[in-house]
């Protein structure tokens, strides 16, 4: 195992387009860190610079203390496990995991030995005869995480493995990855869209937009502490409340108004979490309708219209007292609004 | 009443389509017939007027006839040398450079594509002379290397292969690479298993071509132990005299390894269409 250290990695392609805009990232040896973001932001343009299936226009990749910027893939010692598994479709799954051995001819003892290791670690040690054509969704992302920890590599990189995946089984693979992050203590970089993934699994999570991270931080820092309102927006399911109103020093005031100590600005947005919105019958708050109610079990959704015609979302625990067409009041639970600069939606501090 | 119609229809319908294949079928097996019946026919018995449809008297003697006729095993083995050489030499040069073609960057790669694709558009007896003045200055003329060396690259083959190539997912190459395969093991390893279906055509086109060929093993291959199995049938039937009978037994002989290579290819492409591993 080692760290991944990327630093002023650029990637413009032909015609001018920029996929990387100057990306530095530090994987710590062991480490599970997320690049999440949208679809197009460059996460997988990194990834793949990282393995080395696609050059870099400047910048430098270091794993461990060697300089890999300029290395074919298969001088990296890298594993990648991808999207659609890439398995070899006309080998069995046996030959699958062996692959990486058998090229780089491993002893046929040895590559009984590990192979039967990986297999048996990961739970497919049935299914070893079998073609990928003969595999479940899930066996097969389990083959292909086999055929990457099978030669124990410096650096893990995963693009989106679990997005082919139905729900239930990707909740276990989910799981089940964490477990064996834990067990190989390896070093692992995963791209993802799904912020759920990335939350749930990721040590640190970096967030991605148009080329550039925006912030790199442990999962619940950068849920309760974005240091910009694109962070703030992608981040959390459903999505932060924003609303526009300028910030005069001690108190946001918009749409919605409560008490804050940041910076002045004239132009300003706020932006609250749906748990951190209270509804209430009282007067003395930003009045608004309520427009739909959705009930999860243990928590419910309440969506309200404010008089401006701004929607916001609460999250209210239980049931939630409210109907539709409901009249309600809306406040911030003191302390937990975010104030962020409108024209480059930097957070005010 | 309506219900019934409605079953009717369909019934209808399925009958006639059945009706146009079968038509269709007996159109395209009539000339096959034709030539077997003809071989079993006696020498003076296909010209009578009108021919009969069968032979009186089936003659299989005209099957070892017509094959000791003329030294038919010597064509046979030049033939399958020079198909076995057509089909090794397209089939290579068209995955590799069909591969090359579709996944490697290199100056001047798609100029270069168009002029093999516009090799396509020169009608083969245009090249005959040109070809034959090359081969003779290299002093090949009436040779076996002179015979097979004009067929060993098929610009369609790495068009094909090209195509195919490019049909196909770049994430297992990739992984390959990662994986630790070298550029060659990628090739041979990943990228050619996941062709079969694109190579058995390639080779299949290839062995009907060489073996169908006449013109240029006529030109080229003047000595009697040079001569194909095309040429071989193509001579009972002389400027003042043919023997249909025997050239039609000969004929019958000469599509025998053109079937068995089919069947053994129609295989393979089955199994390559069966692969599916991959969305």
């Amino acid at each position: 195992m080692a760290a991944l250290t990327v630093t002023h990695l650029v990637k413009r392609f032909t015609g001018g387009v920029i996929g990387v805009d100057d990306v530095s990232l530090t994987v710590h040896e062991g480490a599970f860190t997320a690049l999440v973001g949208p679809s197009g932001c460059g996460k997988t343009t990194m990834l793949r610079m990282v393995a080395g299936l696609e050059e870099p226009t400047s910048g430098a990749v270091r794993i461990g203390a060697r300089d890999v910027t300029w290395l074919p893939p298969r001088d990296r010692d890298v594993a990648m496990v991808f999207q659609n598994y890439a398995l070899y479709p006309h080998l069995t799954v046996r030959e699958n995991i062996a692959f990486p051995l058998t090229v780089r001819r491993t002893a046929a003892v040895e590559v009984t030995r590990r192979v039967r290791q990986a297999a048996e670690l990961l739970d497919i040690d049935g299914l070893l005869d079998r073609k990928p054509a003969q595999l479940s969704g899930g066996q097969r992302q389990r083959a292909a995480l086999a055929r990457a920890i099978v030669r124990e590599p410096a650096l893990f990189l995963f693009d989106e493995p679990l997005s082919n995946l139905d729900a239930q089984v990707r909740a276990q693979t989910r799981a089940e990855l964490v477990a064996l992050h834990k067990r190989l203590g390896a070093t692992i970089l995963y791209v993802t869209h799904d912020q759920v993934e990335a939350m749930t699994m990721a040590q640190r999570v970096a967030v991605m937009a148009l080329g550039r991270v925006l912030q790199e931080a442990p999962p619940m820092a950068l849920y309760r502490d974005p240091a910009s309102l694109g962070v703030a927006r992608f981040i959390g399911s459903p999505s932060i409340n924003t609303v526009a109103g300028r910030a005069t020093g001690t108190r946001f005031e918009g749409a919605l108004s409560c008490d804050t100590r940041v910076a002045p600005c004239a132009d300003a947005v706020l932006a609250v979490r749906p748990e951190h919105l209270v509804l209430e019958p009282a007067m003395d708050a930003a009045a608004a309708v309520v427009t739909l109610v959705e009930p999860l079990g243990p928590e419910s959704l309440v969506r309200v219209r404010l008089q401006g015609g701004e929607d916001l979302v609460a999250r209210v625990a239980g049931e939630a007292a409210w109907r539709m067409g409901d009249a309600v009041g809306v406040r911030v639970v003191p302390g937990q609004g975010l104030c962020f600069r409108a024209a480059d939606g930097a957070r005010l501090a | 009443m309506s219900e019934r119609r409605a079953r009717t229809v369909p019934r209808v319908r399925r009958l006639t389509g059945y009706a146009a294949a079968l038509l269709l079928a007996l159109v395209m097996v009539a000339p096959f017939l034709w030539m077997l019946l003809t071989a079993l026919m006696d020498e003076f018995e296909v010209y009578q007027a009108p021919p009969p449809l069968l032979p009186a008297a089936p003659r299989l003697a005209n099957f070892t006839e017509a094959l000791t006729a003329l030294p038919f095993a010597v064509y046979f083995r030049n033939s399958l040398i020079l198909a076995a050489c057509t089909v090794v030499g397209q089939v290579a040069t068209a995955a590799m450079a069909g591969y090359a073609f579709a996944r490697h960057r290199f100056a001047g790669r798609t100029p270069l594509f168009a002029v093999y694709l516009g090799t396509l558009m020169i009608p083969g007896i245009a090249l005959l002379v040109p070809r034959f003045l090359i081969v003779d200055a290299m002093g090949l003329v009436d040779t076996i290397a002179g015979l097979v060396s004009v067929d060993l690259v098929a610009a369609w083959g790495i068009f094909l292969m090209r195509q195919y190539f490019l049909s196909l997912p770049r994430d297992m190459e990739d992984a390959a690479r990662l994986d630790g395969a070298s550029e060659w093991q990628v090739f041979t390893r990943v990228a050619l298993p996941l062709a079969r279906p694109a190579l058995a055509t390639v080779a299949l086109f290839a062995f009907i071509d060489a073996w169908k060929a006449l013109l240029w093993p006529l030109i080229v291959a003047r000595s009697p132990d040079l001569r194909v199995v095309e040429a071989g049938v193509a001579s009972f039937h002389g400027m003042y005299y043919a023997n249909w009978p025997w050239q039609m037994a000969a004929a019958v002989a000469a599509l025998v390894p053109v079937l068995i290579v089919f069947l053994v290819a129609q295989k393979a492409f089955l199994r390559g269409l069966a692969f599916g591993g991959f969305k």
